[in-house]
């Protein structure tokens, strides 16, 4: 049969992806632009045997999903930059208690209460652990609405599989604009969750899951893990790469950026310029090695641009993977002033 | 063949609505589209405007500067977004909110705009109600355009409103066909 086609907002389709991976908690508290999520799966999650429940706050949801993702089950939450802040400290006991939890962020404008517009502000938040402890979250930066649908079911396998938080990042525009998704039946792969899972003793010895280690070095110990399956996850690395060989130029950008960025890109390669483009889907793990072969496969000297709706901060990221070998530049574009293609074409060719 | 059309006019015109129709016609038409709406903290009685890109290739950017096509349902859109028309651009006015005498300004005559006035409120005043302009200013642009066909136009409609308003199917399509049979009796 052919998959159906619809035309759907990208929050609404990242609430399609989790039911299509069969999410079956939901947890959340209102906050625009994420709205659509909670309200999808408010309508579709009963009807599936699931659980949607609307906490009093951000915090009773987030630990609600930490109780929900202990005893093996998918589920997920979603909100928008400030509603993530509040989930903080949640984040980090999610990561130590090693909690296949997805976490949606559909960014606003910040600091503070900042506004409703896009922005991808909360890039650092997303990628250097966003509570305290040496952590990560995996994070999966989708750029189109089809993207957003199949990244959501990616999204609840690597939780699984690496038994860690995966955080979708996305933005209002990508969040708010619709676009048509192929509702594609997806091979869903399920990893064991019999091994770990607190689902009552009965017939087996007790478990515990914790994340208080008073023994130096069982917390020692514990850190070296979460450190070798951050290691690990590199293997999942994922990533658009349109650079060629005679590139001067290479564009990085991520989530809607990059879509501005691409045509930008495409636009200025038919008029000869040699720009590249790069996408960074994982944004942890970083495509650090793909950037090390741009370099050493490039018969130019390269020159990177890093756009972004914020004021730098993938640059560092950026940096640290060319590592010297390349001039890294910053096009920074906070909040409200998301610039149309021609203005981003006009700043790299001054670049 | 790229369609860049941005509607414009006081929220509560339909303004989101026609958007997304449109977009949705299109898709069902094979096309591939995107559909924006202006994205903020707006109220009822102010401006609102959506962005709907249509192309036989893939959409990279949803973002436009330069629209090729404008459906501007009243005045304050007609200042706002005129000026931005691409070059042989096209503009559906509504001559109800906006008169052709405001043309006399040279700022707005620049370039080779076609244009095309259709007084879509007093057309769906006609009909029943002021609330189906939007529908009368689509009739307009499938007349323009043939984007998609009337069949498909009718089922995205149907699909938009569900099944609660089966009851509203009627009224809008002949504010759809009265836009249409405008344009095929006052213009070409």
């Amino acid at each position: 049969m052919k998959a159906k086609k619809v035309l759907v907002k990208g929050v609404e389709a990242i609430a399609l992806g989790a039911l299509e991976a069969d999410c079956k908690c939901y947890f959340g508290y209102p906050i625009t632009p994420q709205n659509e999520i909670p309200e999808l799966m408010a309508r579709e999650l009963p009807k599936r045997g699931g659980v949607f429940l609307q906490a009093e706050s951000e915090l009773a949801a987030i630990n609600m999903v930490l109780g929900a993702c202990a005893t093996g089950v998918r589920a997920m939450t979603s909100s928008s930059s400030p509603g993530i802040s509040l989930m903080c400290e949640s984040f980090s006991y999610i990561a130590a208690l090693e909690l296949p939890a997805v976490i949606v962020n559909v960014m606003r404008g910040g600091p503070g209460l900042g506004g409703i517009e896009a922005s991808q502000g909360d890039y650092f938040q997303a990628v250097k652990g966003s509570g305290h402890g040496d952590f990560h979250f995996m994070v999966l930066a989708p750029y189109n609405v089809q993207e957003a649908y199949e990244l959501t079911v990616k999204a609840f396998e690597f939780a699984e599989k690496y038994r860690n938080p995966v955080m979708i990042l996305s933005d209002a525009i990508l969040g708010q604009m619709k676009e048509p998704l192929i509702l594609k039946k997806l091979k869903i792969k399920k990893y064991p969750t019999d091994t770990w899972a607190l689902t009552g003793a009965k017939g087996r010895p007790s478990r515990i899951i914790k994340s208080l280690f008073l023994d130096s070095k069982e917390l020692k110990e514990r850190n070296l893990k979460l450190y070798k399956k951050y290691q690990k996850m590199k293997e999942d690395v994922l990533f658009e790469n349109l650079v060629n060989e005679e590139d001067e130029i290479v564009v990085v950008a991520f989530g809607s950026m990059a879509r501005i960025a691409k045509e930008a890109c495409l636009n200025l390669r038919k008029k000869g310029y040699k720009v590249g483009f790069f996408r960074p889907i994982t944004l942890f793990p970083f495509p650090e090695k793909t950037i090390q072969d741009i370099i050493k496969g490039a018969k130019n000297q390269l020159k990177f641009v890093v756009a972004e709706l914020n004021c730098g901060q993938m640059v560092e990221d950026v940096k640290l993977a060319v590592n010297g070998k390349a001039p890294v530049i910053s096009l920074p574009y906070p909040p409200s002033v998301i610039p149309f293609p021609e203005e981003l074409e006009k700043d790299i060719i001054n670049v | 063949m790229k369609i860049e059309l941005i509607i414009s006019g006081f929220g509560g015109q339909g303004v989101l609505f026609a958007g997304n129709l449109i977009a949705l016609s299109a898709m069902k038409e094979g096309y591939y589209v995107t559909y924006l709406p202006v994205y903020g903290p707006e109220m009822r009685g102010g401006t609102c405007n959506c962005t709907v890109i249509i192309s036989e290739n893939e959409i990279a950017s949803p973002l436009i500067s330069n629209p090729s096509f404008l459906i501007i349902l009243n005045y304050p859109s007609f200042v706002k977004f005129i000026p931005n028309l691409k070059k042989e651009g096209i503009a559906i006015i509504n001559s109800d909110l906006v008169k052709p005498e405001e043309f006399k300004n040279p700022k707005y005559l620049k370039k080779d705009y076609k244009l095309y006035f259709v007084p879509v409120t007093s057309l769906a005043e006609s009909l029943y109600t002021p609330l189906l302009a939007n529908l009368c200013a689509i009739g307009a642009f499938y007349q323009i355009t043939k984007i998609f066909n009337k069949f498909t136009f009718k089922k995205a409609l149907k699909e938009i409103l569900g099944e609660n308003k089966t009851h509203l199917l009627e009224p809008n399509l002949k504010a759809f066909e009265l836009g249409a049979k405008y344009i095929k009796e006052n213009y070409r």
